[in-house]
C-alpha cells in the first residue's frame, strides 16, 4: 500500500509539471494551513458563527424558497398567512368568548384571542416546521455540505416573517376595538425575542432527534395540540387557581404570552414568570447547539 | 510543490444492516437500553454474535496537486462514492483525515435542491446558493448559464412542466459555472443524450484547462481515460493501484474483461469447429507480443474443424484496452477472402495488419466461429494480447505516445501563403 501510494506521489508530481508547462498557467499559491481539515473527531462544541455567516446567501435562498413554496398553486396566496390565526380567533371568540364567557382580563375578547394565537401560531409552527425540516431536506443533506443548522434556522426565519405579517391584524383588530399600547410596548421586542428563541431551541432538538427517530414527528402534533391548551392563549393566567400556578409558570411559553399582552395592552407584567421563561429557554438553547452539532455527523449517515 | 488535497489513512465504517434498522423508534432504543447489559452477558458467552460492520473505505491515502484532473475508478461498492463523500464533507470519517487547501465545490448529483415548483430562473439562484455560489456569482453568469441550458423560452415556467432533458440541461448548467479550486464530481455523466454528454466533457475539459483541480468519479473509461491525468483505483474500500491515467484504464479494464464469463471450453473440444494458437507475429513470422508502431504484424491463428457441414465464417476482432472496437475482420467475402471450413481439418490462417496503423497501446484479439447471421459456433474472448508500443529512433521526444485509436501514416505539406492583403488587414 505504502509503496503504490509513494510511486503515485511521483508520478502525480511528474504528470502535474508536465500540464503546468503545456498550459503555461500560473496558478496562485496555496494557503499555508489548511483551509478545511477532515477528520473523525469533527468540530465538537465550536459553533463555527464565521462559517455560518458565510452560508447567509444560502439561508436566505431556503427561506425564500419555503415561504415561496408554501404559497405557489393557492388561489389566495400570502392572504392564507393572515386567514388562519383570524379563522380560530372567530371560531374561538364564539365558542369560547360569548358561549363559555371566559374572562379576558378586560380586553376586548377577539383582541385577547388574537394576540395569544398571533404568538402561539408561530411558536408552534415555528416547532413543527424546524423539527421536520432536516429529514425534509434529506436530498440535500445527502448531497451537499453546509452547516446544517441553516436548515432549522431558516424554518424559523420563514414563520417569523408569517408572523410579521400577521401582527398587521393585531394593529387593525387594537384600533376596532380601542385598545391602545401603554410604554409597556418597549417590552415587546424583547418578548418576541424570547419566543423565537425559545422555538428555535425547541426546534433545533427536535429536528437532530427526529433523523433518527421519526417517533417525534408523530407525537409532535398531539403535544402541540395538548400545549395550547396548557398555556395562556385563549385564556389569562388569572383563570389558573393560585396553588397550581407555580407548576403552571414552568411551561416557558406562560411567561412569555401573558407579558406578551401586558406589553401590547397595558396591565401589570409579571416578572417573575418572566425570568422563569427566560432561565428555561437560555437552558434550552446552550443545550441545543451541541446536542444538534453532535447528532449532525451522522445526519447523511442516518437520514 | 505542494498538494492542495492530502488524504492520510482515511476510512469509513458502517454496520452491515444499519439500513434496515436506521429508523429505531424510541420505544426500541429504550428496550434495547434495558436489554444491553444481559447481551453483553451473553456476548462474551457466544463471541460470535458480535455486530457486524464494513469498512465502505479502508485505509486510503494519495495527495492531488494543483491542476491535476484525477479520476476515481472501480466497481459498484469499491468505495469511489463514499471517499467523495468524506471529501466534500458530506459524511465524517471513522479513522484518519484529510486537508485540503482550498475551496471546494461538489457535485454529487445534478440538481440539488432543485424544486419542482419554482421556475427556472428560481431555479438557478437556488440551485446556485446551495453549490456555494454567491448571489452576486450567479447574476454575473446568468446569461451564460441560460444559454448552455438552451432554455431561454422557459425561464419563467415552473421546472415540474420541463423535458427531463431540459431539467438535466439546466442542472448542469448552473453546476458547470461553479467555479471552486477543487471540483468534484460523481458520475455526473451518466445522465443525458450523447450531444448532451458531450457538451458536459467539454465544459469540465475547459474547467481542468483553466487551471482547476479536478476529482471525478466514473464508469465512463473513455472520459477518464481522456480528461485524467491519474487515476485512483478502487477495489473492496481500498486503493488498488495508482497512477497513469490510460495505464490505470487498461488494467482496469482488462482485469473486467478477464471476469468476464465466456470462455467454458477455451479449447473448444466439445464444440464441432475452434480456434487454437492464437499469435501474434512480425514480418518474420516470428511470434511476439510486442511491436512497433513501423512495423507491420499479423494475427496467425488455427481453425480445427470436427464435424461442421454448413460453411462456416472466422472473425477476429481487435478491441483496445478501454475496451473499443479497433478492427473487425471476418472471412466471408473480406477483401476477396471466401474460405468456408467445409472439410474436416486444421486450417493455418493468417490475417496481416499492415504498419503505421495502429496507435501505441494494448490490444485483445477475440476470435470467434460462426455462420453468417447464424448460430456462433465458437468464442473465445480475449485470447492474445499484444502490445504496439513506439521504439522508433527518431525518440519519443518526436514521436511519444499520441492521442487517439489509430496512427496512420501521414504525409504533411505546410505552403507558406503571404499576400500584401493579409499583411495589410494586420496593420
Amino acid at each position: 500500500m505504502n509503496l503504490t501510494v509513494l510511486e503515485h506521489s511521483s508520478k502525480t508530481q511528474a504528470a502535474n509539471q508536465n500540464s503546468s508547462e503545456e498550459t503555461n498557467l500560473s496558478l496562485p499559491p496555496l494557503p499555508e494551513s489548511p483551509v478545511v481539515r477532515i477528520s473523525s473527531s469533527g468540530l465538537l462544541g465550536a459553533l463555527s458563527l464565521r462559517e455560518l455567516w458565510s452560508f447567509r446567501e444560502l439561508l436566505y435562498f431556503l427561506t425564500w424558497r419555503d415561504l415561496k413554496v408554501r404559497y405557489k398553486q393557492t388561489a389566495l396566496g400570502a392572504v392564507w398567512v393572515v386567514m388562519q390565526p383570524l379563522l380560530a380567533t372567530a371560531v374561538f371568540t364564539f365558542f369560547l368568548g360569548k358561549l363559555a364567557r371566559i374572562p379576558s382580563d378586560n380586553i376586548p375578547y377577539p383582541v385577547f384571542a388574537y394576540a395569544g394565537m398571533w404568538a402561539w401560531t408561530f411558536f408552534s409552527n415555528s416547532i413543527a416546521s424546524s423539527s421536520n425540516s432536516i429529514v425534509g431536506n434529506a436530498h440535500l443533506i445527502t448531497k451537499v455540505y453546509f452547516p446544517r443548522l441553516i436548515i432549522p434556522v431558516g424554518a424559523v426565519v420563514a414563520r417569523f416573517i408569517d408572523f410579521a405579517i400577521t401582527s398587521s391584524v393585531l394593529v387593525v383588530l387594537m384600533i376596532y376595538f380601542g385598545v391602545a399600547p401603554t410604554w409597556n410596548i418597549l417590552m415587546l421586542p424583547v418578548l418576541i425575542g424570547l419566543l423565537t428563541l425559545l422555538a428555535f431551541s425547541i426546534g433545533v432538538l427536535l429536528s437532530s432527534f427526529n433523523v433518527k427517530y421519526r417517533d417525534v414527528g408523530a407525537l409532535l402534533p398531539v403535544v402541540l395540540q395538548l400545549w395550547t391548551f396548557a398555556s395562556p392563549i385563549l385564556y389569562p393566567l388569572s383563570l389558573v387557581p393560585d396553588k397550581w400556578r407555580w407548576i403552571y409558570i414552568l411551561n416557558p411559553v406562560v411567561g412569555i404570552v401573558e407579558n406578551l399582552r401586558a406589553s401590547l395592552f397595558g396591565g401589570e407584567l409579571n416578572l417573575f414568570a418572566l425570568s422563569v421563561s427566560t432561565a428555561i429557554t437560555i437552558i434550552l438553547f446552550l443545550i441545543s447547539i451541541p446536542v444538534f452539532q453532535r447528532m449532525e455527523q451522522g445526519f447523511a449517515d442516518v437520514i | 510543490m505542494k498538494p492542495i488535497v492530502k488524504v492520510e489513512g482515511l476510512g469509513k465504517k458502517y454496520r452491515i444492516g444499519a439500513q434496515q434498522t436506521s429508523h429505531p423508534t424510541l420505544r426500541e432504543s429504550l428496550a434495547e437500553m434495558i436489554r444491553a447489559p444481559i447481551s453483553r452477558i451473553r456476548r462474551a458467552k457466544f463471541p460470535s454474535t458480535k455486530r457486524e460492520t464494513i469498512w465502505a473505505l479502508r485505509d486510503v491515502s494519495f495527495e492531488v496537486y494543483p491542476g491535476e484532473v484525477i479520476g476515481i475508478i472501480g466497481r459498484n461498492g469499491a468505495g469511489k462514492s463514499t471517499l467523495l463523500k468524506i471529501l466534500s464533507r458530506i459524511t465524517h470519517p471513522t479513522v484518519g483525515h484529510a486537508d485540503i487547501y482550498g475551496r471546494i465545490g461538489s457535485l454529487l448529483e445534478v440538481g440539488s435542491g432543485f424544486h419542482p415548483e419554482l421556475t427556472g430562473k428560481e431555479n438557478i439562484y437556488l440551485n446556485g446558493a446551495v453549490l456555494g455560489m454567491a448571489r452576486r456569482e450567479i447574476n454575473s453568469k446568468f446569461e451564460e448559464i441560460v444559454a448552455f441550458a438552451e432554455i431561454e423560452k422557459f425561464l419563467d415556467t415552473p421546472v415540474k412542466h420541463y423535458s427531463s432533458g431540459m431539467y438535466m440541461r439546466l442542472a448542469f448548467a448552473v453546476a458547470a459555472h461553479l467555479d471552486p479550486e477543487i471540483l468534484i464530481m460523481d458520475e455526473v455523466l451518466a445522465v443525458g443524450d450523447v450531444s448532451f454528454q458531450n457538451k458536459c466533457l467539454r465544459k469540465i475539459n475547459d474547467v481542468a484547462s483553466q487551471g482547476r483541480t479536478i476529482l471525478f468519479v466514473s464508469h465512463n473509461m473513455h472520459a477518464v481515460a481522456s480528461l485524467c491525468q491519474s487515476v485512483i483505483w478502487l477495489d473492496g474500500g481500498a486503493i488498488k493501484s495508482i497512477g497513469n491515467a490510460k495505464e490505470q484504464v487498461a488494467k482496469y479494464t482488462a482485469a473486467a474483461l478477464q471476469v468476464r464469463p465466456v470462455n467454458s471450453d477455451p479449447q473448444g473440444f466439445d464444440s464441432p469447429a475452434s480456434v487454437q494458437n492464437v499469435r501474434m507475429i512480425d514480418a518474420n513470422g516470428e511470434e511476439k507480443d510486442s511491436f512497433d508502431l513501423f512495423e507491420p504484424m499479423a494475427v496467425e491463428l488455427n481453425v480445427v474443424q470436427r464435424s461442421l457441414t454448413k460453411p462456416v465464417r472466422l472473425v477476429i476482432r481487435l478491441r483496445s484496452a478501454i475496451d473499443d472496437s479497433v478492427v473487425l475482420a471476418t472471412t466471408d467475402w473480406d477483401y476477396g477472402t471466401s474460405a468456408q471450413f467445409l472439410e474436416a481439418c486444421t486450417y493455418t490462417i493468417r490475417c496481416a495488419i499492415p504498419c503505421n496503423f495502429l496507435n501505441s497501446g494494448t490490444y485483445l484479439v477475440s476470435v470467434g466461429i460462426d455462420e453468417p447471421n447464424g448460430p456462433v459456433h465458437f468464442r473465445l474472448d480475449s485470447a492474445k494480447e499484444f502490445t504496439v508500443v513506439n521504439t522508433s529512433p527518431l525518440g519519443p521526444g518526436l514521436y511519444g505516445s499520441r492521442d487517439g485509436v489509430l496512427s496512420p501514416y501521414r504525409e504533411w505539406k505546410v505552403t507558406s501563403v503571404q499576400s500584401l492583403e493579409s499583411r495589410s488587414t494586420k496593420q
